[in-house]
């Protein structure tokens, strides 16, 4: 019969004895484990951070682009020659099944002006559907509809950044800004954002009816022209599809021949989120094996002054042995001398990983999550060394001959 | 049924490629309440003898009951279970566990037997209460003198009401005058509670304790009689 409160007891009073080397031990595992937790805080954080940029960019999202223009065999880079035009939008959302919304959008760096203040920033000439093609929502006001785009009103939405800079604390709506020496009325302000993938103030944008954009601000070369169209697919699983329709459609509204390059390209962004947050994923389980090595070296510490403990502690062993200590009574004293050890270690090691995570975020910048499941998982693993490296030592004290050991000095 | 019944048992050691013949076709009966001795050099098979009567060592050869069982077949875990409720054992150097209280020693077999803790402790102080300790419970052994030590072993082999003490030179350690306080302890408990001791020592006083000495010579039994007091 296998007493555990008291082979508990036992096991405790053993590590209080030697102090500061159970404090030496557990240093492995103390390290092991808080690389663990920090570890994982990073990766967590920095997948969260991509999946919300994702989320920000809009998510589904396709970019349809114009393709690259070759003058005089240079060839200029994709978006470098307009072929795309609202009409093209107009048939992808009426042709392609996997396609929910399109927005298509002709913009440019401008100058806006509103009484004394200027400030420059990005107009964008767009059709409702954007806002929802983005998942983005207005804070104030009401967003342009489809009569405007008809009538190319000359209203628009401003971005956060736009805001702030122009009007400081005037309320925004029904105040008349000048784009390019044009009247706009302000009809609503876009929530804020926050940062792009990569890096431009999402914010930093004013959105006008694409109509109003192709006949009063930028111009066009052909009736209709737009710079860039924006897809969202019906889901995830419909991207590539949306993809293939899309241009399937484009290629023959262009009259693309068979042998003929496309003049445009479609963009899938989530993908591109997706190898980014691949590469955080192999960033993560890089540091995670540095971490793994050193839980491991902290185990085989475990082991090391477990052996010298037996060995210190053999006439003890023989003392139990003799007044009626059974095999797994011996094994078991060892064993959880060994596991407490090791889940103190990790313990202690969760809070280092804890505070090290905040470290991190707070002077780093490093967005990090301690998730649950992180702490839970380091804790069980110290848990498994003590019991794995345990186990050598504690079979060792467990054979011990009885006559043998009682004699040994 | 007498308490111990050892049959024709041999002990051979093998050291190299020498066989040493610890033991050789012993025969000793003991019935309960005895107080036996046991006597001889070193060398003599005295230890080897103690060893398997305390189910630390198995025989070669032969047959070893106790109460009835048959010791020698039994595993190493069976032993340790014999040990703990059969026999208490006594040593020349106490074997208590340092930096552990007096009353956390005399404990320690019954951790070993799933008694409740509450039960533990009462046990164990009323065994303590036995050897006249009462009042060192917290104390720890290098604060306890030789002599007290050794009534902290003592009452370790009596706190499972084991029937049988084996102790090996119990006062090898000890000055005269305390040797004759354990001495008597032993007489004590052997006439009050009926407990069989079985006592190694090559002292001849210590000897004049006991009610009956065997002899032991080159593994086998010299002589075995009564004591003969001086």
């Amino acid at each position: 019969m296998i007493n555990i409160p008291s082979t508990i007891k036992i096991s405790l009073r053993a590590l209080r004895v030697n102090k500061m080397r159970s404090a030496l031990t557990m240093l492995g595992i103390i390290i092991g484990v808080g690389a663990v937790i920090t570890m994982l805080a990073v990766g967590t954080g920095a997948r969260q951070r991509i999946s919300e940029q994702i989320a920000s960019m809009g998510s589904n999202l396709l970019i349809v682009l114009p393709g690259a223009s070759t003058t005089g065999g240079a060839r200029m880079g994709a978006g470098s020659q307009m072929t795309l035009s609202t009409s093209d939008a107009e048939a992808i959302q009426r042709e392609c099944p996997a396609v929910l919304y399109v927005a298509p959008v002709l913009g440019g760096v401008a100058q806006v002006v509103y009484g004394n203040q200027n400030w420059s920033t990005s107009v964008t000439g767009t059709t409702p559907a954007m806002l929802v093609v983005r998942d983005w929502a207005l804070s104030e006001g009401r967003p342009f509809a489809e009569e405007d785009v008809r009538s190319a009103s000359k209203v628009c939405l401003l971005g956060q950044t736009v805001v702030d800079n122009l009007f400081g604390n005037i309320y925004p709506i029904g105040q008349v800004i000048r784009i390019i020496k044009v009247p706009f009325t302000v009809i609503g302000v876009l929530d804020g954002k926050g940062q792009s993938p990569n890096g431009q103030d999402q914010d930093d944008t004013i959105y006008i009816p694409v109509t109003t954009a192709q006949k009063k601000i930028f111009g066009t070369t052909f009736p209709g022209m737009v710079r860039v169209i924006m897809v969202k697919a019906k889901g995830a699983e419909e991207l590539s599809q949306a993809q293939k329709q899309i241009t399937e459609l484009l290629r023959q509204r262009h009259r693309i021949g068979q042998k003929q390059d496309d003049d445009f390209t479609v963009r899938n962004l989530t993908q591109m989120m997706q190898a980014a947050e691949q590469s955080a994923r192999i960033m993560a389980l890089l540091l995670g094996s540095i971490a793994g090595v050193s839980l491991l070296v902290g185990g085989i510490g475990i082991m090391n002054i477990m052996l010298v403990s037996v060995t210190e502690r053999t006439r003890e062993i023989g003392i139990r042995m003799a007044v009626g200590a059974k095999t797994w009574d011996i094994r078991l004293q060892f064993l959880i001398e060994a596991l407490i050890l090791s889940l103190i270690g990790g313990g202690v090691g969760i809070l280092i990983g804890v505070s090290g995570s905040q470290v991190l975020s707070n002077i780093a910048g490093w967005p990090t999550i301690v998730s649950l499941y992180s702490i839970l998982l380091a804790f069980s693993f110290s848990g498994v060394v003590g019991i794995f490296f345990g186990f050598y030592p504690a079979m060792k004290a467990s054979l011990l001959d009885p006559i043998e050991a009682l004699r040994y000095e | 049924m007498p308490l111990i019944e050892i049959n024709d048992i041999s002990k051979i050691y093998r050291l190299g490629d020498i066989d040493v013949n610890a033991l050789n076709s012993v025969s000793i009966t003991i019935d309960k309440g005895e107080f036996v001795a046991i006597m001889g050099q070193s060398g003599s098979g005295k230890s080897t003898f103690m060893n398997i009567l305390g189910c630390l060592d198995k025989p070669t050869s032969g047959r070893y009951s106790l109460e009835g069982v048959d010791v020698a077949g039994l595993t190493r875990d069976e032993l340790a279970a014999i040990r703990n409720k059969k026999i208490g054992f006594v040593f020349q150097g106490f074997n208590l566990l340092s930096r552990t209280s007096a009353i956390e020693n005399v404990e320690l077999p019954m951790l070993y037997n799933g008694l409740p803790a509450r039960d533990r402790k009462e046990r164990a102080a009323t065994a303590l209460d036995k050897v006249s300790l009462s009042g060192r419970e917290n104390h720890h052994p290098n604060q306890l003198s030789g002599g007290q030590q050794q009534r902290v072993a003592i009452a370790r082999a009596l706190v499972n009401e084991a029937p049988i003490i084996l102790a090996d030179e119990p006062t090898g350690n000890l000055d005269t005058k305390t040797s004759a306080e354990i001495m008597e302890l032993f007489v004590k408990l052997n006439e009050e509670s009926n407990i069989t001791v079985i006592l190694v020592t090559h002292e001849h006083d210590i000897a004049a304790y006991s009610k009956r000495v065997i002899r032991f010579l080159d593994g086998r039994v010299l002589s075995d009689g009564p004591t003969i007091k001086l």
